[in-house]
């Protein structure tokens, strides 16, 4: 199982690596990127910044809960960046190994959704002209 | 007792400070901390939610706090 929160560029053939198994019929991964809009606006660049040790517990426990319920999952890799992103840049990269392929998309999919839900890392959208964290007000 | 609140993102800009040091009565709770805490910075309420967080842990209203927990605000989270 490899879990990290890092400031330095994710490396994905890495993350990709890290899920390699031999009873591995088919590997899933999600790449997560910066995109140049949010809501109508350009985006210049992203902040993200971290609650560390308590991202990798909640990191780890997500990666956990989705072998508890896909039993089947031969590794799981889970990569987080924080610091100043640009355009392009990759801000998480997840990838999961199982026998057959309708499970690896779904511990995924189950993987970044929930991080999204529950891992303490926040980001804050630069614009042109101003800064918003993401989703802190109604 | 004496606790020590660590803040991160909007949180930490509301109140100015990367933590906040509060002395609270013994066995205060998290949803005691939180109400005076919104006292103290009424732009927390603007916030879409707002969690408190104990050794690593999302806690419940109920949990009673001790001195030497780890305690961070956690406001809403936009990893990913």
């Amino acid at each position: 199982m490899l879990i990290q929160l890092t400031d330095q560029p994710i490396d994905v053939a890495a993350v990709l690596q890290a899920v390699q198994a031999d009873g591995a019929g088919a590997v899933n991964a999600f790449i997560g990127t910066i995109r140049n809009r949010s809501t109508g606006r350009r985006v210049v660049r992203l902040h993200y910044e971290a609650y560390d040790q308590m991202a990798v517990h909640q990191l780890r426990k997500v990666a956990e809960q989705a072998v508890e319920r896909w039993p089947m999952l031969q590794e799981v890799a889970i990569v987080h960046r924080k610091g100043t992103l640009e355009i392009g840049d990759v801000a998480v990269a997840v990838a999961v190994s199982t026998p057959h392929r309708a499970e690896s998309f779904a511990a995924c999919q189950y993987i970044i959704d929930t991080l999204k839900e529950v891992v303490p890392i926040w980001k804050k959208e630069e614009y042109e002209d101003g800064t918003v964290w993401v989703a802190a007000h109604p | 007792m004496k606790l020590t609140i660590a803040l991160f993102g909007i949180t930490r800009e509301i109140v100015g400070s990367p933590q906040l040091e509060l002395t609270v009565p013994a066995g205060q709770s998290v949803q005691e901390l939180l109400a005076e805490l919104h006292q103290s910075f009424p732009a927390l309420g603007q916030l879409r939610s707002l969690a408190v967080a104990v050794n690593n842990e999302y806690a419940q209203p109920g949990t009673q706090l001790q001195e030497r927990d780890e305690i961070a605000l956690i406001p809403p989270v936009s990893g990913g």
